[in-house]
């Protein structure tokens, strides 16, 4: 009988890797809990992430979008809908409509990414919920009330993220 | 707390006359089951928060100040669930056989003492009471399984009863060398043999057999074969919804309780403090402590161990545990003789 | 008073037991599905135990609990369970059989009757109540002592019927290829595993 033999003989009828096992769990009892308690606490958001919808405006309140159907053409769940108001003309051009159906949207970003004007972005709200199919529809002026109501987080992210674009 | 009983006894006296007697039995049968309830809701809290913790997460916080008041919330989701019974299955058969898994349960506390005077029925035979009881909880999973007409349900069954009767075996060899040291079958003198010496110092391989044998014998981790949710999906459970599914659930876990009371009670000196100098704290709290540390040691050994495989679990008992164990038999029978105990 | 109330209560357990005993024992003939009647005659087993525990034979109880229910009517339960019988049609000749069964049944119940008759309860009370030592340490001296050869005659054929049983049932297929624990157990990483330096490009 082998040296090594004798040395496994002993750790299998010492449970010596059991042991080791068992350790290694009361071990991780004692560590620090990585739990975070959700709506209490809260894990940061990147300046990148990709929430609800929202429509800016310029500083003087205007509104940015202006119409190009570009976001409308890449959005792949095709969930976005542009009317153009045909009133408005050059450099005053306008949408009439502008409806996102959350219910289709997959939260890709691309509309944010097309958009020329930086005028559609992704907020960092992902706690919006609707107990109704209708609810899920975002028309223009919520967009823009959303814009409107995150301006400054939203100015923030993008100043955030300018240097990578 | 002498005191207090007379004043009970006289009062109960007064009531209830010559029955008084069956009545009190009766409310020392409730006290107990009481507690033993208590702690089975707030084992499986225990449970989760334990191997909430080893998994480096927080458990179940939300119900209650950190969580303590859960196993309230789970007992009234239960209640108030349906009760499924499936079409093709054996009504009263499968109604009978989560009865008869959490019965024999609670009938083992019968005998276990809790201190030298705190004993239900002290009875001459109570290793062998608790043997013969904890063999007929494997009726009621085999009864299951066969009246849930399922597959999945039937083969947890049958892995389940054939596990507890392979383990109960080895089980039961591992209690016989502790039966010799104490010279009889009374739990209240087993304990009181190891006034000098527990009985995990002369036997310490037997303790380790007799709680990988009860693991086994309680269908927990890494055991559960039976309920095994990743192949059988929870096996003979299956088809339990509601209370019947909860009966099963605290079968095993007053299962659990049991016979870690039972591992205290055998090797490590029941309501014995571990130095002489300790006896002024009451023995029923150095009995909880050394529970309450075997239990953890059940779910430690959950969080840590993946589950066995079949055939590795049939071999593991008998052909490991047994002839180990009745090796350890002919040992201690042999250094009583030597030592002229017997 | 009190003494009257405990032999209520004992001769209610008493009946309580028997009738539960015999009720067992008419559901394992007269059941129609084989499972429900193994579980009556758990009941039997159970009930029987009971009686025993009245007669203050504790030991006889638990023992009979666990070899019987334990082992022995689990092994039945597994036998019925998983075996698929039509018991219909193994039931159809029964009437054939009723006179032979009746027969056999007669000749236990004459029996039963010449030894109960032999069976003088005073004497063996009395006797029980002058050794002061419990039950199960009675059987142990006795089992040990007197019917020691006995005893031990019984075990070696109970060994030897095992050692049968397993012998006759084993088969030994050479067919396949068998675990080896300890082997596998035994096996290191550096006899197993060979690291093997392979050049960028040069693997095949």
């Amino acid at each position: 009988m082998s040296q090594s033999t004798v040395k496994d003989l002993i750790a299998s009828f010492t449970l010596k890797e059991l042991f080791a096992g068992l350790g290694v769990t009361l071990k991780y009892l004692f560590k620090p809990k990585i739990t975070i308690r959700y709506p209490e606490e809260r894990t940061p958001l990147s300046p990148r992430f990709r929430g609800e919808h929202a429509l800016r405006r310029y500083d003087n309140g205007q509104e940015r979008c202006i119409a190009c159907k570009l976001c409308e053409a890449v959005c792949p769940a095709q969930a976005i809908f542009i009317e153009i108001d045909p009133k408005s003309q050059g450099q005053q051009r306008k949408t009439k409509v502008y409806d996102i159906d959350n219910s289709k949207c997959i939260f890709c970003g691309f509309c944010q990414e097309a958009c020329p004007v930086d005028a559609i972005v992704m907020s960092q709200n992902f706690e919006f919920y609707a107990e109704t199919r209708e609810g899920l529809l975002s028309d223009k002026a919520r967009l823009l009330g959303n814009g409107d109501k995150w301006k400054s987080q939203l100015d923030a992210n993008l100043a955030a993220d300018a240097k990578y674009r | 707390m002498n005191d207090i009983l007379r004043v009970v006894h006289e009062l109960g006296g007064g009531l209830f006359g010559f029955v008084w007697p069956g009545v009190w039995t009766v409310v020392k049968i409730a006290i107990l089951l009481g507690i033993v309830m208590f702690c089975v809701t707030y084992l499986t809290l225990a449970e989760r928060k334990i191997i909430g913790w080893m998994q480096i997460r927080m458990g179940p916080n939300r119900v209650g100040p950190l969580g303590l008041l859960q196993p309230l919330a789970d007992a009234v989701k239960l209640f108030f669930k349906e009760t499924l019974i499936p079409s093709k299955s054996e009504k009263l058969v499968f109604i009978l056989a989560p009865a008869l898994t959490f019965i024999p349960a609670l009938l083992g506390w019968a005998v276990i003492p809790f201190s030298p005077e705190l004993v239900l029925a002290d009875i001459n035979v109570g290793v062998l009471y608790v043997l013969a009881i904890s063999s007929m909880g494997a009726y009621g999973i085999l009864m299951s399984g066969w009246a849930s007409n399922a597959r999945y349900s039937f083969l947890g069954s049958v892995r389940s009863a054939s596990q507890m009767i392979s383990y109960e075996v080895s089980m039961g060899f591992t209690i016989i060398p502790v039966v010799m040291l104490a010279g009889s079958l009374n739990l209240k003198e087993i304990v009181l043999s190891q006034t000098d010496l527990w009985n995990v110092v002369p036997l310490f391989p037997m303790f380790f057999i007799y709680f990988i044998s009860v693991v086994a014998e309680t269908n927990r981790a890494p055991f559960d074969l039976p309920e095994a949710e990743s192949e059988l999906v929870s096996g003979f459970n299956t088809e339990y919804s509601a209370m019947t599914f909860g009966m099963f659930f605290m079968g095993e876990y007053a299962n659990m309780i049991l016979v870690s009371t039972m591992g205290s009670i055998l090797f490590l000196g029941g309501w014995l403090p571990p130095l002489p100098f300790l006896s002024f704290i009451p023995g029923i709290f150095w009995l909880a402590l050394k529970t309450g540390f075997l239990l953890f040691v059940f779910l430690w050994i959950r969080a840590t161990f993946p589950r066995y495989r079949y055939d590795q679990l049939m071999r593991l008992g008998w052909k490991v545990f047994l002839p180990f164990s009745l090796l350890w038999i002919f040992l201690t029978g042999a250094a009583l003789h030597l030592l002229g105990k017997a | 008073m009190m003494a009257s109330v405990a032999s209520l209560v004992q001769s209610f357990a008493f009946y309580l037991f028997a009738g539960m005993a015999v009720l067992g024992a008419v559901l394992v003939v007269a059941a129609r599905n084989p499972v429900h009647s193994v579980l009556s005659l758990v009941l039997t087993f159970f009930s029987t135990a009971g009686l025993f525990v009245l007669l203050g034979a504790e030991f006889m109880a638990a023992v009979l609990v666990m070899v019987y229910m334990g082992a022995v009517a689990m092994l039945f339960l597994f036998v019925v369970m998983l075996l698929d019988v039509d018991f219909d049609t193994l039931r159809q000749g029964a009437a054939d059989h009723l006179p032979m069964g009746l027969a056999v049944g007669f000749a236990i119940l004459v029996e039963l009757v010449v030894i109960m008759a032999g069976i003088h309860p005073g004497e063996g009370a009395a006797h029980a109540a002058a050794v002061p030592v419990s039950n199960t340490m009675a059987i142990g001296k006795v089992l040990y002592t007197q019917y020691l050869y006995p005893f031990e005659a019984a075990s070696l054929i109970l060994l030897v019927a095992m050692i049968g049983a397993i012998g006759l049932t084993q088969r030994v297929r050479r067919d396949i290829r068998r675990q080896k624990v300890c082997e596998q157990i035994a096996r290191r990483r550096d006899e197993a595993v060979e690291l093997k330096e392979v050049a960028p490009g040069q693997g095949a």
